[in-house]
């Protein structure tokens, strides 16, 4: 009589294990929902959120987890096998970086947009940046300009160059904060703890900020053109679904989100 | 290994813990002789900060020290520079934050005294000046200096409310443990690595130096 409970109880482990990992439909009722976790640079925050929404919504079966973070601590941790599926970065440097590291295939990078700076000011701001441009970072009433940290965020790299290229860098050098991740950047400036800082356009055209300041579009010729880029890791749990997920991105209705949250194109 | 950042580490530490001995030695005493009704209001909002996530903490000293805030404009007006990202700022989120491992300990020493003692030393003529620092702080060393070590270390491996006021200035506000987690997002690992074990030796023989000193008894 125990041996038989115990069997049955076996049985119906079994079956509920199966169902939970079953792959093929053929063999479950119910239709399963895959995960797939995503790392994404901070940048990407407020586009790529109305992407998985539209994403989730044409795939059902798919639930997609985002954290936002600097690309340098994801690079860290993936290359210690984080158990990320996607990598979204800001710079295609790191994903690349993991390939050759063997921790990505060669096949599935890809690159999905390109980044743009501004100089970022609030509504209440003297500062006339409009006009002014990068001039408005030398006006007598700035004390502290914030840009993301060159050492490490694509971003800060982007802005430091842009600095030496206007001519700037010399004056503001004093001034610099240093923000953990370009998010960090604009809060200090959105906070007002700064007087002015350089972000990401996309971040500046996210509705958390968009009501809130006033920027100038850096030209595209006083940095280094920040290439964005990814890759599939080799520990992806659903291989299938992170594909649909990347091909998505870079798919129209990727580029369409991307355009209008102020990221150039891979083609532009 | 960034020495620039290991001398102002020391330097925001030996402040946290010189002021908060100075604010934390009368609060504590005040907390353990007291028998006001309201105490434990007080007593809540000290151990705060051990509940409360560094990063919030460094948020609201963000919010509550911006330019825009009442706090922060006065300060402005005072002393004309701005709190966020400067020493002071720093210094000032660090005492906030390390409040309960000051105060505590020594709450804990000043109220584990015999205190039939200080009566006795105030019937004797003593004055309570020199009965605080003849009887009550002898007796309660070595609660007293366990607050000062805690305070320090926890100074020294502070991060996140540096994190979120500090801005990474080099010389400023760059402290070690920020100066380390900079290493490593730059995959400097090398760097980041000899920092990080000069951290773990320095804790280790300070940690080592209170436990040996707080056997002694206070030289006074």
């Amino acid at each position: 009589m125990r041996t038989g409970v115990s069997a049955l109880l076996l049985l119906q482990m079994v079956a509920i294990y199966g169902c939970g990992r079953s792959t093929s439909p053929a063999q479950s009722t119910a239709p399963t929902v895959s995960k797939v976790s995503v790392a994404a640079a901070a940048d990407l925050k407020y586009a790529l959120d109305e992407l998985i929404v539209e994403f989730e919504k044409s795939h059902p079966n798919v639930e997609v987890e985002p954290t936002y973070g600097s690309s340098g601590n994801f690079f860290a941790q993936l290359s210690k096998k984080a158990p990320f599926d996607i990598f979204f970065s800001a710079d295609i440097d790191f994903p690349r970086k993991l390939i050759a590291q063997g921790h990505a295939a060669q096949e599935t990078e890809f690159m999905y947009a390109v980044g743009q700076i501004v100089v970022w000011v609030r509504n209440e701001s003297p500062l006339d940046v409009a006009s002014k441009g990068a001039q408005a970072l030398v006006e007598p009433g700035v004390r502290k300009i914030a840009i993301a940290n060159p050492k490490h965020a694509p971003y800060g790299r982007a802005a430091e160059a842009a600095l030496t290229h206007l001519g700037v860098y010399e004056q503001v050098q004093d001034r610099l904060v240093l923000g953990e991740n370009i998010a960090q950047t604009a809060q200090f400036v959105e906070s007002g703890a700064a007087d002015i800082g350089v972000i990401a356009l996309s971040l500046a055209m996210a509705p958390a900020l968009k009501e809130k300041g006033r920027y100038w579009i850096v030209p595209l010729d006083a940095y280094p053109r920040l290439e964005q880029g990814g890759a599939i890791l080799n520990w992806a749990t659903d291989r299938e679904a992170t594909d649909s997920l990347r091909k998505y991105v870079i798919g129209d209705e990727g580029r369409e989100v991307f355009r209008r949250y102020g990221f150039l194109l891979p083609g532009d | 290994m960034d020495f620039t950042a290991i001398w102002l580490t020391l330097k925001l530490a030996s402040a946290t813990t010189l002021i908060l001995a100075l604010i934390g030695l009368p609060l504590a005493y005040w907390l353990a002789m007291s028998s006001w009704r309201g105490k434990f209001l007080v007593e809540s909002v000290v151990a705060l900060p051990l509940v409360l996530p560094p990063t919030v903490l460094g948020f609201y000293v963000l919010m509550a020290t911006g330019p825009n805030s009442a706090f922060g404009s006065l300060y402005e007006r005072v002393t004309g520079s701005l709190l966020p990202f400067s020493f002071p700022g720093i210094l000032l989120g660090s005492i906030l934050y390390n409040l309960p491992f000051a105060v505590r300990p020594f709450m804990a020493a000043f109220a584990g005294m015999n205190r039939r003692l200080i009566e006795a030393s105030w019937c004797l003529g003593e004055s309570r000046w020199r009965t605080f620092w003849r009887v009550t702080m002898p007796l309660c060393w070595p609660g007293v200096l366990t607050g000062l070590v805690l305070t320090f270390a926890h100074t020294v491996g502070e991060f996140g409310v540096v994190l979120m006021v500090g801005g990474n200035i080099p010389g400023v506000t760059r402290t070690i443990s920020i100066s380390i987690y900079d290493d490593v997002q730059a995959l400097n690992y090398a760097s980041a690595g000899q920092t990080a074990l000069g951290l773990v030796i320095f804790s280790l023989v300070v940690l080592c130096l209170a436990h040996v000193l707080g056997r002694r008894r206070l030289p006074l």
